[in-house]
C-alpha cells in the first residue's frame, strides 16, 4: 500500500486529464477561458503533488520514483503550466477554440506518459510511458487540422517516432535476450558488455537519440517543430525532450553502468557533431520556429553532456541545466506565438525595428536569448557552466573544449535576433501588442526564472542532495 | 530438420532490415507505415522466441509482445488518421510531393 503512495502524482494525472475531459463536455462552448484557467489550476496542483511525492517502489518494482525523479517532473509539470498560460492566444482563434478541451486533455496525456518514463523500474512501463507520451504528442503536431504544414509535420513526426520505437524496443528485446530479465536492476546485474549487449546499447541509444533529436537522428525535428502549432512547438521543444534526456540518462547509469567505456565515446562523439552541426545550420534559417528547431537540437546536445559524466554530479547538472532551458526556451516561444497570432508571421524580418514598438517583449526576448546563449549574468551561464564542470570531472576535457567552442558560434545567431529587433532600420515594424494577462504573468515567471535560478545557488545544491541520493 | 532459436531470429533480423529499407526508400506515406510496423512485428516475434526458448519458466517476454502489439496497433491508428488528414489537405499522399516544409 505504500507503494502507491509514491504514485500520488500519477494518480492526481489521471484524475485531472477526467476532469478536464469532463470540463470540456459540460461547459457551454466558447468555453477556452474557463478551460484555460482550470488546465493552469490543475497543473499547479500538479507540481505541489510532484514535488511532495515521497521515493518508492510499486507494483513489483516496475514504478520505482526516486526523489530526483519527482523534481524533474516538477520541472516538467511548471514547463507544461508556462505552456498553458501562453497557449490562450492561439486557442482563442475561431478555427481552434473549440479544440480547447483535446488540447489541454492531450497535453496533460503526454505529461502522463512522460512522468511514467522519468520513474520506471523496467523497460516494459518504459516503453508504454515513451508511447503514451509519443502518441497523443502526434495528435498534438498535427491539431491545425486546416493548415497543410501542421498535417505534413503530423505525419513526420509520428512515422519517425514510431520508427525510432522499433528500433529502440528491438535494442530491449536483444537485451532481454542475453539476461532474462526487463527489469532495471536485475538486467544490471547480468550485464558484462558482450557485443549483442553492446549492439542492443547501440539501438537502444538510436532510438532514445530519436526522441532527444541529437544529430545523426535530427531530420523530423525542424520540419515537425515548424509546421506544428507554435505552443506545441514549445511544449516538444523542452518537455517532451527533457523527459526523453532524463530517462536516457538513468538509464545508462542504472542499466549500462557496466558499460561505462563503450557508450561514453559513443556518446561524446554523437555530442560534438550534435552541437556542430545544429549550430552551422542554426546560422542558416531565416524562420524563427525552424531556427529555434536548429537551436534546440544543439541545445539538446548540451543537455547529454551531462549524461556524460555518468555520475551524481553530473545528473544534477543535467536537470538544473533543463530547468533553465525550459523557462528561456518557453519565453521565447511564448513571445513567437505572440507575433505568429497578431501579425501572422514567423520569419525573424517580422521582428526588425521590434524595439520600437514592443519594448518589454523585446526586453524579455533578448535575456531569454542571452540565457540559452550563455552569457553571465543570466542563468544559462551557471546551467552551461555545470554541465562543463560535470563532463570536465569525468575527463572529458576534449567534448568540453569543443562544446565551449560552439558556444561561441550560438552566441553569433542568437545575436542576430537580437540585432533584428535592436538595430535593423525598418519603415514598418510589427504594431504593438496587448497580450492577454495570463500570457503576461507566464512571461514574468519565464523572465523570473532566467534571473534568479542562476544566481541563487540554493537551486543547484538542492538538485545535487537529491541525485546523490540516486 | 528442427527448428531452433537462430532460424527465428534470422527471420526477425531481416525482417528489422526490410522494415528499414522500407522505410527510407518507398515514397507512398502508407508503404512507409507498413515497413514500420514490420520493423515493430521483427521485435515481437524476438521477444516471443527469447522467451520461449532461453527463459521457459517465465513469461516476461510474452507480456512485452502482447504489449507491443497493443501500442503498435495506437500508433497505426493514429497514424493512418493523420495520414487520411494529409490527404485532405493535399490530395496525395507521396512523400516526393509533400515537401512544404524544408531548409
Amino acid at each position: 500500500m505504500n507503494g502507491f503512495l509514491s504514485m500520488q502524482a500519477e494518480f492526481g494525472m489521471v484524475a485531472a486529464i477526467v476532469v478536464m475531459l469532463l470540463a470540456d463536455l459540460i461547459l457551454k462552448r466558447p468555453n477556452h477561458k474557463p478551460l484555460q484557467a482550470l488546465a493552469v489550476v490543475l497543473t499547479l496542483a500538479l507540481t505541489v503533488l510532484c514535488l511532495t511525492e515521497p521515493a518508492g517502489e510499486a507494483f513489483g518494482g516496475m514504478y520505482v520514483n526516486t526523489s530526483i525523479a519527482s523534481a524533474v517532473k516538477a520541472i516538467l509539470t511548471a514547463g507544461t503550466l508556462l505552456v498553458f498560460t501562453l497557449a490562450g492566444r492561439w486557442l482563442e482563434r475561431e478555427d481552434t477554440s473549440y479544440k480547447a478541451g483535446e488540447f489541454y486533455m492531450l497535453t496533460l496525456s503526454t505529461l502522463f506518459g512522460m512522468y511514467l518514463m522519468v520513474s520506471s523500474g523496467s523497460f516494459l512501463t518504459f516503453y508504454i510511458g515513451l508511447e503514451t507520451a509519443s502518441i497523443p504528442m502526434a495528435c498534438l503536431v498535427a491539431l491545425d487540422k486546416w493548415r497543410r504544414h501542421s498535417a505534413e509535420a503530423g505525419a513526420k513526426f509520428i512515422l519517425s517516432s514510431m520508427f525510432s520505437s522499433a528500433l529502440m524496443l528491438y535494442g530491449v528485446s536483444m537485451l532481454y535476450g542475453t539476461s532474462g530479465t526487463a527489469y532495471f536492476t536485475d538486467a544490471a546485474a547480468m550485464l558484462a558488455g558482450t557485443p549483442l549487449q553492446i549492439a542492443a546499447m547501440v539501438f537502444f541509444f538510436a532510438g532514445l537519440g530519436f526522441k532527444i533529436s541529437l544529430v545523426p537522428f535530427h531530420a523530423w525535428t525542424p520540419d515537425t517543430y515548424q509546421g506544428a502549432p507554435t505552443p506545441v512547438t514549445g511544449y516538444l521543444s523542452v518537455v517532451s525532450k527533457g523527459a526523453a534526456a532524463f530517462a536516457l540518462t538513468a538509464i545508462l547509469m542504472k542499466v549500462f553502468g557496466q558499460m561505462v567505456e563503450n557508450w561514453s565515446l559513443l556518446l561524446g562523439i554523437v555530442i560534438v557533431v550534435t552541437i556542430t552541426v545544429a549550430n552551422l545550420f542554426a546560422v542558416l534559417q531565416k524562420d524563427m520556429k525552424r531556427f529555434m528547431a536548429y537551436s534546440s537540437i544543439s541545445q539538446a546536445g548540451y543537455l547529454v553532456l551531462g549524461t556524460l559524466a555518468g555520475s551524481g554530479q553530473g545528473m544534477a547538472s543535467l536537470v538544473y541545466y533543463l530547468a533553465v532551458y525550459v523557462v528561456a526556451n518557453l519565453a521565447i516561444f511564448g513571445i513567437i506565438g505572440i507575433v505568429e497570432q497578431q501579425t501572422g508571421r514567423t520569419d525573424r524580418d517580422a521582428y526588425n525595428g521590434f524595439y520600437r514598438t514592443n519594448p518589454h517583449l523585446t526586453f524579455i526576448m533578448t535575456l531569454a536569448l542571452f540565457s540559452l546563449g550563455g552569457i553571465p549574468p543570466f542563468a544559462g551561464f551557471f546551467s552551461k557552466f555545470f554541465v562543463f564542470a560535470s563532463a570536465f570531472h569525468a575527463g572529458h576535457w576534449l567534448v568540453v573544449f569543443l562544446a565551449l567552442v560552439n558556444t561561441i558560434i550560438s552566441l553569433y545567431y542568437y545575436l542576430l535576433v537580437v540585432k533584428a529587433m535592436f538595430i535593423t532600420q525598418t519603415d514598418s515594424p510589427a504594431p504593438a501588442f496587448k497580450s492577454p494577462a495570463l500570457a503576461r504573468t507566464g512571461l514574468v515567471v519565464c523572465l523570473a526564472g532566467i534571473l534568479v535560478l542562476g544566481i541563487c545557488s540554493g537551486v543547484y545544491d538542492w538538485l545535487t542532495d537529491l541525485s546523490m541520493q540516486f | 530438420m528442427e527448428i531452433h532459436v537462430i532460424h527465428y531470429l534470422v527471420v526477425s533480423t531481416v525482417m528489422l532490415f526490410c522494415g528499414i529499407y522500407g522505410f527510407f526508400t518507398r515514397k507512398n506515406l502508407l508503404a512507409i507505415l507498413i515497413s514500420v510496423e514490420l520493423m515493430l512485428n521483427a521485435t515481437n516475434i524476438n521477444f516471443a522466441v527469447f522467451n520461449r526458448y532461453l527463459f521457459p519458466d517465465q513469461l516476461e517476454g510474452h507480456f512485452f509482445s502482447l504489449f507491443g502489439i497493443a501500442v503498435a496497433a495506437a500508433e497505426t491508428a493514429v497514424a493512418i488518421a493523420i495520414i487520411i488528414n494529409v490527404y485532405r489537405n493535399m490530395k496525395q499522399i507521396l512523400t516526393d510531393d509533400i515537401t512544404d516544409l524544408k531548409g
